[in-house]
């Protein structure tokens, strides 16, 4: 009876969204008397931080406070259709369909602004704190309460704009049948260490380190919690959440929290996390998304950590201190692996 | 069915209700009371998310008849409401991005207090096994274990 040490890698090829074409995501944009705008979307979010980070590529886009940007979500009664939170896709797909909407947006406030001020609205800029001023002369400027004011008062404009993300349908070969199904791609790299146990089977973390490529972050501590989160995840999938323990066999499958194996504060080992940033092409800003792929590399790691130790491939998960054990009696003992 | 008097201290104030036989703190407080912060999450105890204190002292809600808290003092997280000013706890919570979906949270923060409450200066052994009753779903702990201990410090420092 000994506690095998052992490491594993793996590393990860993560398209950002629904792939093959379409993937449509819906933004509206418009501003309220006060100067501040609102952000209509269905997209939902679910702690993941999409509100945060639509939020600060509208007041980007628009040239204006983040303050002064609210987005109403959620809804789908109300707000422009979405495809759904998943597949990592909120920030790239409703990030683009929002940065569109706010552009548009932005067009209308810069020619409402230009017909206040009596100039071209080519030569306008905005200064971020909420003003939009002639370039170079920076006296020469009015708020943007006051041209939202005047565009709804006197004007009879509606500042507003209307944003739509949609994948270009990827040709297909007809020689070789070769296609790109993606057009973004996130990258990741992790390196698991964990002990096992060759007389109970069971399988302990013990640290991880990981690198993940998203194009830009655009809000740094938002991806950090993403990746310690999801990073979670990924152990709780690889180690223990099943709903079927036995499948097809329905027998022993828990039916409450206390039967649902996760680990606790008290499973977590330390995870070193290193964020690259590549801007990607066709994301709003450069950003890719660290959503799902967060938990992804983590599986296929620690199984290879569990290779590594005891020298047993268990290819179905989770990987139970059951299929531990079998495993290592099946090959007549654990067979610690060099370490590389 | 007849109802039962029920009095007690709910966050420092005396209320008086009328409960069926065998209904849970819980239901209690968020049906009778209006107090919605305790969280429904699997109603048999092993989660967390209904925490409170009663009379200082951590305990699930849904495992609790309401009749047993007759006279005492329960504490949920609307005690630490104070106008715009967040809680030390509430801060730290904040601070450390120890929330993202938020369903944990109240019975995370319940436990934190207990917590701190006896023990102004836990290790990190100690905070780990305080909110081990607690399921979260989405941060991986690391993050409300920090805000805890970050709490405990701050607290020292004042």
């Amino acid at each position: 009876m000994t506690r095998h040490h052992g490491r594993g890698i793996a590393s990860i090829n993560y398209p950002i969204g629904m792939n093959l074409g379409g993937d449509p995501s819906q933004a509206l944009v418009h501003s309220n008397p006060s100067g501040k705008f609102t952000v209509a979307l269905s997209s939902i979010d679910l702690g993941q931080g999409m509100k945060s980070v639509t939020r600060q590529i509208c007041a980007e886009t628009l040239g204006v406070p983040v303050e002064d940007v609210y987005v109403d979500t959620a809804d789908s009664d109300t707000g422009p259709h979405c495809m759904g939170s998943f597949a990592s896709r909120g920030t790239h797909r409703v990030g683009n369909a929002v940065m569109a909407a706010a552009r548009e947006a932005r067009g209308v406030m810069m020619e409402a602004a230009a017909e206040e001020l009596e100039v071209n609205a080519a030569d306008l800029e905005t200064d971020g704190r909420g003003n939009i001023h002639v370039k170079g002369a920076p006296h020469r400027s009015i708020s943007t309460k006051d041209v939202a004011i005047a565009a709804q008062f006197k004007q009879g404009r509606t500042i507003s704009g209307r944003g739509i993300f949609l994948v270009p349908l990827s040709d297909v070969d007809p020689e070789t049948g070769e296609m790109s199904p993606a057009t973004c791609y996130a990258h990741a790299c992790l390196v698991a260490e964990v002990e096992v146990d060759d007389e109970t089977g069971e399988v302990s973390m013990v640290r991880m380190d990981s690198a993940y490529e998203l194009g830009r972050a655009l809000n740094p501590r938002l991806v950090e919690q993403q990746l310690v989160g999801g990073a979670w995840m990924g152990v709780s999938h690889a180690l223990y959440e099943t709903t079927e323990p036995y499948y097809p066999n329905p027998a022993h499958g828990p039916r409450d929290f206390v039967d649902y194996l996760m680990p606790g504060p008290g499973n977590i080992c330390p995870h070193d996390i290193a964020v690259l940033e590549r801007p990607a092409a066709d994301g709003p800003f450069g950003a890719k998304g660290p959503g799902e792929m967060c938990a992804n590399p983590v599986l296929p790691a620690v199984a290879n950590a569990i290779f590594n130790a005891v020298g047993v491939r268990i290819d179905e998960l989770p990987i139970t201190p059951e299929k531990v054990l079998r495993a290592i009696k099946a090959q007549g003992g654990a067979r610690p692996q060099p370490r590389r | 069915m007849a109802k039962t008097a029920l009095q007690f201290r709910h966050n420092g104030r005396d209320v008086a209700i009328f409960v069926d036989g065998g209904v849970n703190l819980l239901l209690a407080l968020r049906e009778l009371i209006g107090d919605m912060t305790p969280k429904f999450g699997c109603g048999q105890g092993g989660c967390g998310a209904c925490s409170v204190l009663i009379d200082g002292e951590l305990h699930l809600s849904c495992l609790t008849l309401a009749e047993t808290v007759a006279g005492r003092s329960v504490e949920t997280l609307e005690s630490m409401k104070d106008g715009p000013n967040l809680h030390p706890l509430q801060r730290a919570f904040a601070d450390n991005f120890a929330a993202q979906c938020g369903y944990c949270t109240p019975g995370m923060l319940m436990a934190a207090k207990a917590l701190l409450d006896r023990n102004p200066q836990p290790s990190r052994a100690e905070v780990v096994e305080a909110i081990s009753g607690n399921i979260c779903r989405c941060t991986g702990y690391e993050p409300i274990i920090n805000a805890v201990l970050a709490a405990s410090a701050s607290r020292a420092r004042a």
